[in-house]
C-alpha cells in the first residue's frame, strides 16, 4: 500500500512533459489553421472583400440636372426652373420636437393636416434625415421663418427647382408640362433603358413640347459618390461628376401673337395655327379654353382635375391638333387645284348654277346656299364667291378616288408630322375607308358632298394650315415644327426645315389659278371674307368655310339647353399673306359659332394685323395684277 | 535555513515580488494592443480607454495579489472554492437575474455578479487537486471521478445558457485529465461518444437560437442581413484588410459602424482590417509567447498539482483566442467569447488574471516547494 502511494516524481515530470509537448503541437497546429484561414481571406480573397467593403461603404448617388429651358422665337422665357422652398426638420437636431413643431404651427400658421403627415413621415425617417412639415413655403412664410430662424436649431429651408410656366394658359396646348414621374412612367423608361438617366429626376414632360422634346430638355444625371456608415448617414463626398444641363429650347412661336390668338378666342371654343409657310414653323398655336399648366406640376387636386375632366368645354383637348372638323368650303382651293391639273376644268371653263345640282337618274337635288344660284361661274368665282354648285360638280367628274389620292397628297387623313404627341389624323375617305370603317358602299351623292368639305371629311385646323402651307408653297411641304432649334452659347443651333415629298404638278400655273383665286375671297368684289379683311394695310387671301355639324364632341351627353347651341355652325377659315411672297398661313375653327365669313375670318384678321403692324414695306392694292405693275413701276 | 537563505539571495527582485517577467511583458503588450485596437473600433472614445484602463488596473492587481498566495493553500482551497461555485452556480439557476436573453447572474445587492467566472479557475483547480492526490498516470475510475466535476459545472452554465463559458470551463477540466496522462485508448471513446452524444444534442439539448447560430454558421449567406449579418461584416473586414492592413483608424468596416460588437467579441475582425495579416500573425506570435511561457511555467513546477494547474489554465486560454478568432473569421460559430485581454470587458479580464497570477505563483515559488 505505501509503495503505491510513494510518488514517482520524475515519471510524472516525463509524462507531463511528453504530454505538454503534445499539447504544444496542437496548439501549433491549430494557429496554422487560424493562420492560413486569415491568409485565404486577406490574401487569396482580399480583392474579393475589398471590393464588398468598398460596396457597403461607397454609395454612388445620382444628381439630377438642370431642365433645359424654353423660349420663343424672339428669346422671351416660356417654361423656367423656379426655386420652390420647403420647411424641413431634422430629427437629431431638435431638442423638443412637439415644443418646435407647436411654435413653428403658430409662427406660420401650419395646418393639422400638415401636422399629422409630419409626424407620420418623420416616424419613418432616420434620424439625421430632413423631413419636410410644408411643403411649398409662400414668400411670407419665408421671410417670417427666417427672421426666427435662430430660435430653431435642426429646422431648415430647403429649396429644390422645379417648372414654372409665366403665360400659363396661353401655352398649355403648345408647351404641355411637366409633373411627377409615375409608375408607368418609371415602365416606360425602364423599357427604354433610361432609368439610371431618370434615378434623381422628381419631374419628366407629360404633355407638349415638354413631353416632345423629354430628350433635349431633360439632360444627363451626374453622381455624387459618397462615403455613408451603415446607418446610410453621409460620411464624406469622395467623388463628383456634375449632372449635365437639359439643352434649352427656342421655338418657333411668337409668345405676343400667341397671347393675341388668345384673346382673339376668348370665351370660343376655337382654335388657330398660324404657320411660317418659308420654314413650316408654328408661330401661333392656340386652343380655347384652356388651363393653367402650373396646376399639374404641383400635382393637381382631384378636384381641379375632375373639373377639368368633365367640363362640357373640354379644356384638355388640343383642338388645334385634336380636334377634327369636317373642314367644309374651306377644302375648295384643294380640290381646284386638283381638278385643273386633271383636266376636269379649265382657268376658263364655266358652268351655269341654277342653284340646284341635279344628276341624270338621281332623284336628289343638292342645294346652293343662295337659292337662286350664281349664275355662270368659273374656278375663280366659284372660290371667290364659294360656289357649291361648281364643287359639287367638279367632285362628280373627278370621283372619289382621284380626290382621295391628290387630297392625302396635301396631307388630310395623316398626322402632319408636328413635335407633338397631341395629335390626330383626322379623316381623308375614300371607298376602301368607307367598306373598312362603315361596311358600306360608296356612294355617288358622298362624291358629291366631299366637293364642298363634307360629307366623312374631317381635318385638324393644322392639317388645314399645313395644306394650304403647302399650296401657297406650290407643292413644297415642310413638316410643321414647333421647335426652332436648340439655344447654346454660341446662339440657337437652327435646324433646317424639315421637307416632305413634294407635290408635282403637270402645270406649275395652276397654282397661280387658285392663290389668285384666293386672293379675290378678299380683295374681290364678291369675296366671302372682304368685310373681314375690309381697309387691312397688306394684301391677304383666304377661303370661309361654314360646317353643319352637331358640335365637336358627338359622345356628349344630350342637355336641352346646351342643345340648340351645340347645332350650330362651325366656323371655319383658312387664309395666307401677303397673296404675293406669303409668309404665313392660318387655319382657325370656331365650334358652333356660324359663318366662317363672319365667326373665323375676322380672329385671322386680328392675328394677320398683329404679325404684319409693324411692316411699311407691304403695299396694298386690290389685284395680285395690279401689284405686280405697281412693283414694276417703282 | 541557511540554505534558504542563500537561495532567497539568489533571487531576482521579480521573483521576491512573485512576478514572472516574460509573462508579464506578453500580458502587457497585449494588453496595450487592446487598448490601441479599443480605441479604433470605439469611435475615438477616449472614456472608454479610461474605463477599460480602470478594468485592467483592477485585474492586474488581483494578478499580483493572487500571485503572492503559496500554490499550496491553492491546493487546499479546491474543494472549498469548488463547492461554493457550484452552490451559486444552483443559486442562479432558481434564484438568476436575466439579461440578454440567459440566466447567468447573482444579484448580491450591492453588484451583480456571475458564479460562472469562479468556475473558470475553480474547475481546472478542483480536477488538478483531485487527480494529483493519485499517482499519475490517473486510472480510469478517478479520470470517471474527474469527468463529473467537469461536468457538473459545465452542464449548469450550459442551461443558463452560456455555451462559450460553458465549453472553456469543460476544456479547462479536460486538459487536466489530458496532462494529468489519461490514456489514449480513453481519449479515443470519449471522442467517439462525444460523436455519438453530437445528434442527442442536436435535438434534445440545444435551444433554437444555438441551432440557428449553427446553421448560420454553415452558411452565412443564405441570411446576410439577419443572422449571417455579423459574420458576413466580419469577413469582410478581415478580407479587406488585406495583407497590410487598411490603417490605424483607417478600417472602414469598423469606423463606419458596418462592424457590430466592434470593441468586444469582434474586436479581433477591427484588428485584422485595420493591421491586416501581418498584424495578425504578429498578434498571434505574442499569444504563443504567453501559451509558451505558460507551458516551460507548468513543466518546471515540481509539483503536479502546480503542473497540472498551470497547464489547464495556459491551455484554456489558448482556447478563449481560437474560439474567439475561429468565429470571427468564421470557422468557428458565433460563440459569445471575447478576444482574452484585447476585447473591452470587466469580469472576464480579472477572471483570467487571476489564473495568470496563479502561474505567476506557481513560476516564482516553486523552489520552496523543491521538498514536500
Amino acid at each position: 500500500m505505501k509503495r503505491v502511494a510513494i510518488k514517482d516524481h520524475t515519471a510524472e515530470a516525463n509524462l507531463f512533459a511528453r504530454r505538454s509537448v503534445i499539447a504544444l503541437a496542437i496548439v501549433s497546429v491549430m494557429m496554422m489553421m487560424l493562420i492560413s484561414n486569415l491568409y485565404y481571406l486577406q490574401v487569396k480573397r482580399h480583392e474579393d472583400y475589398q471590393t464588398r467593403s468598398n460596396g457597403n461603404r461607397i454609395k454612388v448617388l445620382p444628381v439630377a440636372p438642370n431642365r433645359g429651358l424654353i423660349y420663343d422665337r424672339n428669346g422671351v422665357l416660356l417654361a423656367e426652373n423656379k426655386p420652390v422652398f420647403s420647411l424641413q426638420i431634422t430629427l437629431e437636431e431638435v431638442d423638443e420636437l412637439d415644443a418646435t413643431v407647436a411654435e413653428l404651427a403658430e409662427l406660420l400658421d401650419i395646418s393639422q393636416e400638415q401636422i399629422d403627415d409630419f409626424y407620420r413621415d418623420i416616424k419613418r425617417q432616420r434620424r439625421f434625415k430632413p423631413v419636410a412639415i410644408i411643403n411649398r413655403l409662400n414668400p411670407i412664410q419665408v421671410a417670417i421663418f427666417s427672421a426666427n430662424q435662430h430660435r430653431f436649431d435642426g429646422v431648415r429651408i430647403d429649396a429644390r427647382l422645379t417648372r414654372h410656366y409665366p403665360y400659363g394658359e396661353a401655352l398649355t396646348h403648345v408647351l404641355g408640362y411637366v409633373a411627377r414621374i409615375n409608375k408607368k412612367d418609371l415602365q416606360k423608361l425602364s423599357v427604354d433603358g433610361l432609368e439610371a438617366n431618370y434615378a434623381a429626376t422628381h419631374d419628366m414632360g407629360k404633355q407638349g413640347v415638354e413631353k416632345y422634346h423629354e430628350s433635349t430638355l431633360h439632360g444627363t444625371v451626374g453622381y455624387q459618390e459618397v462615403e455613408v456608415n451603415s446607418q446610410g448617414r453621409i460620411i464624406r463626398t469622395l467623388d463628383f461628376q456634375p449632372p449635365v444641363p437639359g439643352q434649352d429650347i427656342v421655338l418657333n412661336l411668337d409668345i405676343n401673337m400667341q397671347l393675341e390668338a388668345q384673346k382673339a378666342l376668348e370665351g370660343k371654343r376655337a382654335s388657330v395655327v398660324v404657320i411660317d409657310t418659308n420654314t413650316g414653323g408654328i408661330l401661333t398655336l392656340y386652343s380655347n379654353p384652356s388651363y393653367d399648366p402650373n396646376l399639374f406640376v404641383h400635382g393637381i387636386s382631384s378636384k381641379n382635375y375632375r373639373e377639368l375632366l368633365q367640363s362640357p368645354d373640354r379644356p384638355l383637348i388640343n383642338r388645334a391638333t385634336q380636334g377634327q372638323y369636317p373642314p367644309a368650303s374651306t377644302v375648295k382651293p384643294f380640290l381646284a387645284v386638283l381638278g385643273l391639273e386633271e383636266g376636269v376644268i379649265t382657268p376658263e371653263s364655266r358652268v351655269f348654277d341654277n342653284g340646284k345640282y341635279k344628276l341624270k337618274n338621281v332623284n336628289h337635288v343638292w342645294r346652293e346656299m343662295t337659292p337662286w344660284g350664281h349664275g355662270w361661274t368659273d374656278v375663280k368665282k366659284a372660290i371667290e364667291v364659294s360656289c357649291n354648285f361648281f364643287f359639287y360638280d367638279l367632285a362628280y367628274r373627278t370621283g372619289i378616288d382621284r380626290i382621295s389620292d391628290s387630297m392625302s397628297e396635301f396631307g388630310f387623313g395623316d398626322y402632319t408630322g408636328i413635335d407633338l404627341y397631341e395629335e390626330s389624323d383626322g379623316i381623308m375617305p375614300s371607298r376602301g375607308w368607307k367598306r373598312a370603317y362603315k361596311n358600306q358602299p360608296w356612294y355617288i351623292g358622298d362624291t358629291i358632298l366631299i366637293g364642298i368639305g363634307q360629307s366623312y371629311w374631317t381635318a385638324t385646323p393644322l392639317q388645314l394650315a399645313h395644306a394650304l402651307s403647302t399650296l401657297v408653297n406650290k407643292g413644297t411641304r415642310y413638316i410643321p415644327q414647333i421647335r426652332q432649334g436648340n439655344m447654346t452659347a454660341e446662339g440657337i443651333m437652327q435646324e433646317p426645315p424639315k421637307e416632305l415629298r413634294p407635290i408635282v404638278v403637270k402645270n406649275e400655273q395652276n397654282w397661280d389659278v387658285v392663290l389668285e383665286s384666293m386672293h379675290a375671297v378678299i380683295h374681290g368684289e364678291q369675296g366671302t371674307a372682304r368685310r373681314a379683311f375690309k381697309d387691312a394695310h397688306y394684301n391677304a387671301a383666304g377661303k370661309t368655310g361654314t360646317a353643319q355639324v352637331v358640335g365637336y364632341a358627338q359622345d356628349e351627353e344630350f342637355d336641352a339647353d346646351k342643345v340648340t347651341d351645340r347645332n350650330r355652325d362651325n366656323a371655319m377659315y383658312i387664309g395666307f399673306a401677303p397673296s404675293k411672297n406669303p409668309e404665313i398661313a392660318i387655319a382657325v375653327a370656331v365650334e358652333n359659332a356660324g359663318g366662317g365669313s363672319s365667326a373665323a375670318a375676322p380672329v385671322a384678321r386680328q392675328l394677320m394685323d398683329y404679325y404684319f403692324k409693324d411692316r411699311k414695306d407691304l403695299v396694298k392694292t386690290d389685284t395680285p395684277e395690279q401689284e405686280e405693275q405697281e412693283e414694276q413701276l417703282n | 535555513m541557511q540554505r534558504t537563505k542563500i537561495t532567497t539571495d539568489k533571487r531576482s527582485f521579480l521573483e521576491r515580488i512573485h512576478i514572472d517577467g516574460p509573462l508579464l511583458v506578453g500580458l502587457l503588450v497585449l494588453m496595450a494592443v487592446g487598448l490601441v485596437t479599443i480605441y479604433s473600433a470605439g469611435g475615438q472614445d477616449i472614456d472608454l480607454i479610461h474605463r477599460q484602463l480602470v478594468r485592467l488596473g483592477v485585474a492586474v492587481t488581483v494578478m499580483f495579489a493572487i500571485a503572492q498566495v503559496p500554490v499550496l493553500a491553492f491546493k487546499r482551497i479546491s474543494p472549498y472554492f469548488y463547492v461554493i461555485g457550484i452552490l451559486m452556480l444552483l443559486g442562479v439557476l432558481f434564484f438568476g437575474v436575466m439579461g440578454g436573453g440567459a440566466k447567468r447572474w447573482l444579484d448580491l445587492g450591492l453588484f451583480r455578479f456571475q458564479p460562472s467566472e469562479i468556475m473558470k479557475l475553480a474547475v481546472p483547480m478542483m480536477v488538478a487537486g483531485f487527480i494529483s492526490q493519485h499517482n499519475l498516470p490517473p486510472k480510469t475510475q478517478h479520470i470517471f471521478i474527474g469527468f463529473i466535476l467537469v461536468a457538473v459545472p459545465t452542464l449548469l452554465i450550459a442551461k443558463q445558457p452560456d455555451l462559450g463559458t460553458s465549453l472553456l470551463i469543460a476544456s479547462s477540466g479536460l486538459f487536466v485529465l489530458f496532462l494529468a496522462g489519461m490514456r489514449w485508448k480513453l481519449i479515443m471513446m470519449i471522442g467517439l461518444l462525444g460523436s455519438a452524444f453530437t445528434p442527442i444534442m442536436w435535438f434534445f439539448l440545444m435551444k433554437e437560437y444555438q441551432k440557428q447560430r449553427v446553421l448560420t454558421f454553415l452558411n452565412p449567406e443564405s441570411d446576410p442581413l439577419g443572422s449571417g449579418y455579423h459574420i458576413i461584416q466580419s469577413k469582410i473586414a478581415i478580407g479587406s484588410g488585406g495583407l497590410e492592413g487598411k490603417g490605424w483608424l483607417q478600417g472602414t468596416q469598423s469606423q463606419l459602424e458596418f462592424l457590430p460588437e466592434r470593441h468586444t467579441d469582434f474586436i479581433f475582425a477591427v484588428f485584422s482590417e485595420e493591421f491586416g495579416l501581418l498584424g495578425v500573425v504578429t498578434l498571434l506570435a505574442i499569444y504563443a509567447f504567453i501559451v509558451m511561457r505558460g507551458i516551460i511555467i507548468a513543466m518546471r513546477a515540481q509539483e503536479a498539482y502546480a503542473k497540472l494547474l498551470a497547464g489547464s489554465i495556459t491551455l484554456t486560454f489558448f482556447v478563449y483566442v481560437f474560439v474567439n478568432m475561429g468565429m470571427v473569421s468564421g470557422i468557428l460559430p458565433v460563440v459569445g467569447v471575447p478576444l482574452p485581454l484585447v476585447s473591452y470587458g470587466g469580469t472576464s479580464m480579472v477572471t483570467l488574471l487571476a489564473g495568470f497570477g496563479m502561474l505567476m505563483s506557481i513560476s516564482t515559488q516553486k523552489r520552496l516547494l523543491s521538498r514536500e
